[in-house]
């Protein structure tokens, strides 16, 4: 069982140009039902029907988690992905019928906290939007810092200003870089969390700067957006099934298994969750394992397989399912 | 559907009895003649008109008498009731669940209306009428958890979900099967689970937190869980052991039918929209021995379960007292028939 199995038929509301790389969409139920209510940093798993291929890729809801009449994504186009974000943005107009899962949430606030420090890198800012909404009506303090690489690719950046004021830290790498994280870090009241979501240096290097400083790993909370990466073809036997499938260059092995009808949990599509760890009883090969999911014994024995993200070169390569 | 809601009590003079209507539709928890632990969860879907399952929160014939036990316990033990700070938006994701569910399920005993932020709430059995704003915990008489938890049967625990573990940081807990939540709370899965014995070694806490952790929202699950109590007595709480632990002592061959209670926990599981928690409820059904054995697949299969129970499993549930003496007692309604799969009556 795994969200993305009971899915919300939409209606695509609005889509919004956000500079030339980002676009936003808009969703409503087709029946102008209430759409269910979400935290902060939840995400919907978009189930796109590309042709013959199925694909679904997860982006996190931007819009307000009190806004029942409507959710908002938005997705950064990438040209050397697997078409996922290319189809969005080149097929996906007003008016479309597409089916969404209900929220998930893997990147919640920790409603403890005294203070959350936030930290965004590019399309990173999504979940935060809806986390400042979500803090901002709880009365719990909260700042928000976002790098971007320029000014004109900075999502909501003005807008987000307006919004909240003094919260909200701009950084532009072509104006003098991101933030300070040293002196960020080392000058936070007590029961601050820190939230950081971007690419995977910023990750690491907030990560690794809070734990330094002396922070306790439960005060430490970060999302990667990682998508399944493209590769070459490649086959797979499932056990259980008893079948072979074929894994397309610009699908994901997930996807594959998903559309040869073999049941399998999954949650967040991104190789974070751990929900899709499957055994593996054969490899012939080597995995190109990708997820941020299993330890680096795991990976040696290659007896575990993430399929959400993991690709395969080599003979053969059965599965436990 | 109209239910007749019964005048009884859980305490001192035990008046509580189920009556011959209300029989057949008990969740008996045996689906096999052997029990052991097992996963055992399915998911909470609406199923077969009737019975417990039929409805998200069920309601019986025990609601009202089960609600003014509640209050009973709660006036002698606010400790029963406790939620951290971080946990109202959750409590008040648990009014909503309960309210939506209850009104839609039962629109004879339960109205709700929802302007906005502003809600009305009916519950004609209790001759509750309020008007609140939702989320504004000022605008209920009491905290949000508790003033639903006095209007829905069964306990209820909310687990706050961080850190891969699942915390009990909240719950109104008045008719529990010898647990503490003042003991527990703060705790996470594998701590308040933690005097439960095999089921560690068999790796069913550490399955059971993944398929919670991943639960998703719209999408409920249930368990059964179930064990034995002497006297029909729903608050069976560490703190008043004294009152409840001599009551195994009074147990004979000649009253153990009415004495001794099966007790089953139906355990849902729901994952809470605004705050990611989980709501945990466990509603109790107690029947008596004497009630059970009127359906003759359950009396056969009883026996069966009771004379093979594992020897630890005894002990942990508190039947060592007088578990030889019930499973002979049980022995005359066992014919060594075949009984049928699953746990409805024939």
């Amino acid at each position: 069982m795994s969200a993305s199995d009971h899915l919300i038929p939409v209606v695509v509301s609005r889509v919004v140009e956000v500079n030339s790389i980002i676009k936003r969409f808009e969703f409503k139920h087709i029946h102008g039902n209430e759409l269910p209510a979400f935290s902060g940093g939840a995400h919907i798993v978009v189930e796109m029907l590309d042709g013959p291929i199925k694909r679904k890729n997860a982006y996190s809801l931007m819009s307000s988690p009190f806004d029942r009449d409507q959710y908002a994504i938005s997705v950064r186009r990438d040209d050397n992905g697997r078409g996922g974000s290319k189809f969005m943005h080149e097929k996906v107009e007003p008016g479309m019928r597409m089916n969404i899962s209900a929220p998930v949430n893997l990147f919640a606030l920790d409603l403890r906290a005294r203070k959350h420090l936030m930290i965004a890198g590019g399309i990173g800012i999504t979940p935060f939007i809806a986390q400042m909404t979500q803090a901002s009506s709880l009365g719990v303090p909260f700042e928000l810092h976002y790098a971007a690489r320029s000014a004109s690719q900075a999502a909501y950046m003005d807008s987000l200003q307006d919004r909240f004021g003094d919260h909200v830290r701009c950084y532009c790498d072509d104006a003098g870089g991101g933030p300070d994280l040293a002196a960020l870090l080392s000058d936070q009241p007590l029961g601050t969390h820190v939230y950081v979501c971007g690419p995977k240096g910023m990750i690491e290097a907030v990560v690794q700067t809070a734990t330094d400083l002396g922070w306790p790993a439960a005060h430490i909370h970060f999302e990667h957006f990682l998508s399944p990466p493209v590769g070459k073809a490649f086959s797979v036997h499932l056990a259980k099934a008893g079948i072979d499938i074929t894994v397309g260059p610009e699908q994901s092995l997930l996807e594959a298994i998903e559309a040869s009808g073999t049941p399998v949990k999954c949650l967040c599509r991104g190789g974070a969750c751990g929900q899709c760890e499957t055994k593996v009883v054969t490899c012939d090969g080597d995995i190109a394992h990708n997820d941020h999911w299993l330890d680096d014994d795991q990976r040696a024995s290659k007896q575990f397989i993430m399929p959400c993200v993991s690709r395969f070169s080599g003979k053969r390569l059965e599965l436990d399912l | 559907m109209t239910i007749h809601f019964r005048n009884e009590t859980f305490r001192n003079d035990f008046t509580y009895a189920n009556s011959p209507g209300n029989i057949p539709r008990f969740p008996f928890p045996f689906p096999e003649d052997v029990y052991m632990y097992s996963t055992n969860v399915e998911p909470h879907h609406a199923t077969r008109a009737g019975s417990p399952f039929e409805h998200a929160f069920d309601v019986d014939e025990h609601y009202v008498s089960e609600m003014k036990d509640r209050a009973l316990v709660l006036a002698d033990d606010p400790g029963r009731c406790q939620a951290l700070p971080h946990m109202e938006t959750a409590a008040w994701d648990f009014v909503e669940l309960v309210m939506v569910s209850k009104a839609r399920d039962y629109p004879d005993l339960f109205e709700l209306t929802i302007d906005g932020d502003r809600w009305h709430w009916i519950n004609k059995t209790l001759q509750i009428d309020d008007t609140f704003v939702f989320g504004d915990s000022s605008t209920l008489p009491c905290h949000p958890m508790e003033y639903i938890g006095r209007q829905v049967q069964g306990d209820h625990a909310i687990l706050d979900q961080r850190d891969g573990n699942l915390w009990m940081d909240a719950g109104i807990i008045t008719a529990q099967a010898d647990w503490s939540l003042d003991f527990d709370i703060g705790m996470n899965f594998f701590e308040w689970h933690a005097p439960v014995p095999l089921a560690h070694e068999l790796g069913v806490f550490q399955r059971a937190l993944k398929f919670l952790l991943s639960l998703p929202q719209g999408q409920p699950s249930r368990r059964l869980n179930w064990t034995l109590t002497v006297n029909p007595r729903l608050d069976t709480s560490p703190e008043n052991y004294p009152k409840w632990g001599p009551d195994k002592l009074t147990v004979n061959p000649g009253n153990i039918g009415e004495k001794v209670h099966l007790r089953v926990e139906l355990q849902t599981f729901w994952r809470l929209p605004r705050s990611n928690a989980i709501l945990f409820p466990i509603r109790t059904y107690l029947m008596a021995m004497n009630e059970v054995v009127t359906q003759p697949k359950w009396g056969r299969r009883l026996h069966r379960v009771m004379r093979d129970l594992r020897p630890e499993l005894v002990e942990y549930k508190g039947l060592s007292r007088y578990h030889p003496m019930l499973v002979d007692w049980l022995a005359q309604f066992d014919d060594g028939a075949p009984t049928s799969p699953g746990i409805f009556p024939d």
